[in-house]
């Protein structure tokens, strides 16, 4: 991105949306979350790297209570995730989350995914979840396949689907899980392309993703984790050119020399 | 150096002559190997021989339906279909008043309507529901009497066809919710109700039905109090449902293991709830998975309705079993077994055919 888009950047707006605090996590005597804290703001743009295994894709599971954390505490826009479940749902309501498969749902058309929840969760009017679906699916360039089903679409069409579907519950955060990493290459940038342009409508994210190159020129901070913890977090450019501890460091010599 | 790039597409050719056509068919499929042409030639043979004498046997020297058991008696080499004329309303309606017996014929036709009508997805509608309850209404009606100036008839009296459709449509319509259930109660994460699930799915189907109709009809009595008396062919009913709704589980839950994890983590993200998720989602995923053991269930229930024989109903197996015991018509079990056979079969074939176009339909709608 040129000198002139980074100074053209949103800033985030300094009111937290998202607090981790001391959270801990085991997979039976595997403890994949290690004491990890975090805060976000509404408007920040956060990708998450690391090896794999290191949790990433766990901590971001853990924010809208797909997986379940056994200490500390998760606050989110407001409302503290517990074994409550009406506030988990009230949570997953404002929290979009776009899969590495997609998860479009088959049996339905593509307006169907994207009107089924607002219709059943936001008890909005048949109509006007169709007219928003429409919306978003023009936004994401794929509005004219909106009667097919999910399995005539290509892959990265498939994706863009994902992220209308969860648009049209007009999340407050999107959470992207390794959002690229199942298509075929050629289909990478039209995905990164429709995520660059939320990010640039300042739409909170936190994306785990092994694309450096979005990384560096959408986020407004980069994390990154090892081994359960969270080792490093930084703007991108201090990131990439600076790292700071070794563990980072060899993490981006072996994904950037190759 | 030759040129190794293509730069005019090649065209579309045809096939090879010796690879499409009815000879070629009959080479790749019937003389493709020595033992499959002396497979072809053998079984050739075998329905050469079998299939005359039986035509023979059916049709060509056979009785017509207005024949007579002496006559039938008299030349052996043919079908007596003078039976079928003389038993056809007993084996159809059973013992229901022979003047009354359009009124078990009208509930067939209400039956066989219904289910016509429910194979199109269009009517797949809650309102449809209503015009079920009409027709059940109807039908009770019609076979109980006691209103509209119809004469009353004990439902010891039903028996033949009605009853057969009666017991399986009916149990199978109550045994298909419960069964849903019991299946999303199986994988259900509280204990109790998972407990409680197994439990009932292990035990009905560790027995078998005939021990379930026998308790049904001799020792529930027992345990009942005196004077209360639940009617025989309710308990038939119960016993069947029973019995149908744990086999149905167990072939939805195959159906619902097969749904990837995804689509219940999809659904949980966009905040839906339990119920929402299982049955926008996860449900006609799993249901549409689950048709062909379904469907096997369905069939095998249809035709073990004829076991309520054992506790003194007479469905449509019992009623031809009784026509068959009349001195007169003594022996032609050929004919009459062969005529519920053809009953069933039509029954069962109509059942499989539908659910192959289900399946069809529902695959062409959400795959490549």
């Amino acid at each position: 991105m040129s000198q002139a888009a980074q100074q053209a950047r949103h800033i985030p707006s300094g009111e937290e949306i998202i607090r981790c605090t001391d959270v801990n996590k085991w997979y039976g005597e595997f403890h994949v979350l290690k004491n990890v804290n975090l805060s976000v703001q509404k408007g920040e743009r956060i990708v998450i790297c690391g090896p794999s295994g290191s949790g990433k894709s766990t901590m971001i599971r853990c924010l809208n209570r797909l997986e379940e954390h056994q200490r500390g505490t998760i606050v989110v826009d407001g409302i503290e995730l517990t074994n409550n479940l009406k506030n988990i749902e009230l949570v997953r309501r404002e929290v979009g989350m776009v899969f590495q498969h997609f998860n479009l749902f088959p049996h339905l058309t593509v307006l169907e995914n994207c009107t089924l929840a607002p219709i059943w969760v936001r008890k909005k009017p048949k109509a006007e979840a169709e007219e928003m679906a429409m919306r978003y699916l023009k936004r994401v360039r794929i509005a004219e396949q909106a009667h097919k089903y999910p399995g005539q679409l290509s892959g990265g069409q498939q994706q863009r689907v994902a992220i209308a579907r969860s648009l049209c519950m007009s999340p407050k955060v999107m959470l992207f899980d390794e959002p690229t990493s199942a298509l075929d290459p050629e289909m990478v940038k039209e995905v990164l392309d429709v995520m660059i342009g939320l990010a640039e409508d300042g739409m909170t994210m936190l994306c785990v993703t092994h694309e450096m190159g979005f990384a560096k020129s959408v986020a407004d901070r980069v994390i990154f984790m090892d081994r359960g913890e969270i080792v490093e977090q930084d703007t991108p450019d201090s990131f990439f050119t600076n790292p700071k501890s070794d563990r980072t460091r060899l993490f981006l010599s072996q994904i950037l020399n190759h | 150096m030759t040129d190794n790039v293509q730069r005019v597409g090649l065209p579309d050719e045809r096939p090879p002559a010796n690879t499409v056509g009815p000879i070629a068919w009959l080479r790749n499929n019937l003389f493709n190997t020595w033992y499959n042409a002396i497979l072809t030639v053998l079984v050739l043979a075998l329905l050469g021989s079998a299939i005359p004498p039986f035509l023979d046997w059916l049709l060509i020297k056979a009785h017509g339906f207005d024949s007579t058991s002496p006559a039938c008696r008299q030349d052996t080499s043919g079908a007596c279909w003078g039976f079928i004329g003389e038993k056809l309303r007993f084996i159809l309606f059973g013992q229901f008043p022979w003047n009354e017996q359009w009124r078990p014929l009208a509930t067939i036709a209400i039956f066989i309507a219904l289910l016509l009508a429910s194979c199109d997805r269009r009517f797949w509608k809650p309102w449809f529901g209503l015009v079920w309850a009409a027709g059940l209404v109807t039908v009770g009606c019609l076979m109980w009497g006691g209103v509209l100036g119809l004469t009353p008839v004990e439902n010891t009296l039903w028996g033949g066809l009605p009853l057969t459709i009666i017991l399986s449509v009916i149990g199978l319509a109550v045994a298909f919710p419960a069964a849903i259930l019991l299946a999303l109660g199986r994988r259900s994460n509280m204990p109790a109700v998972k407990v409680l699930c197994v439990t009932y799915i292990e035990l009905i189907r560790g027995v078998p039905l005939i021990s379930l109709l026998f308790m049904a009809s001799v020792m529930l009595p027992l345990f009942l109090p005196n004077g209360v008396s639940i009617d025989k062919l309710l308990r038939a009913q119960i016993a069947f449902i029973m019995f149908a709704a744990a086999y149905m589980a167990e072939a939805i839950r195959g159906g619902l293991q097969a749904i990837p994890k995804g689509q219940y983590e999809a659904a949980d993200g966009l905040g839906l709830s339990y119920w929402q998720k299982m049955i926008k989602i996860i449900l006609p995923q799993a249901l549409a998975i689950a048709i062909p053991p379904l469907v096997n269930t369905f069939i095998s229930f249809f035709k073990d309705t004829s076991l309520v024989i054992i506790i003194g109903l007479y469905d449509l197996l019992g009623t031809a079993k009784a026509a068959l015991s009349d001195p007169l018509w003594r022996g032609f079990y050929r004919e009459a077994y062969l005529f519920i056979g053809v009953i069933y079969w039509i029954f069962c074939y109509s059942m499989s055919k539908y659910s192959q176009k289900l399946e069809r339909d529902l695959n062409r709608s959400h795959r490549r």
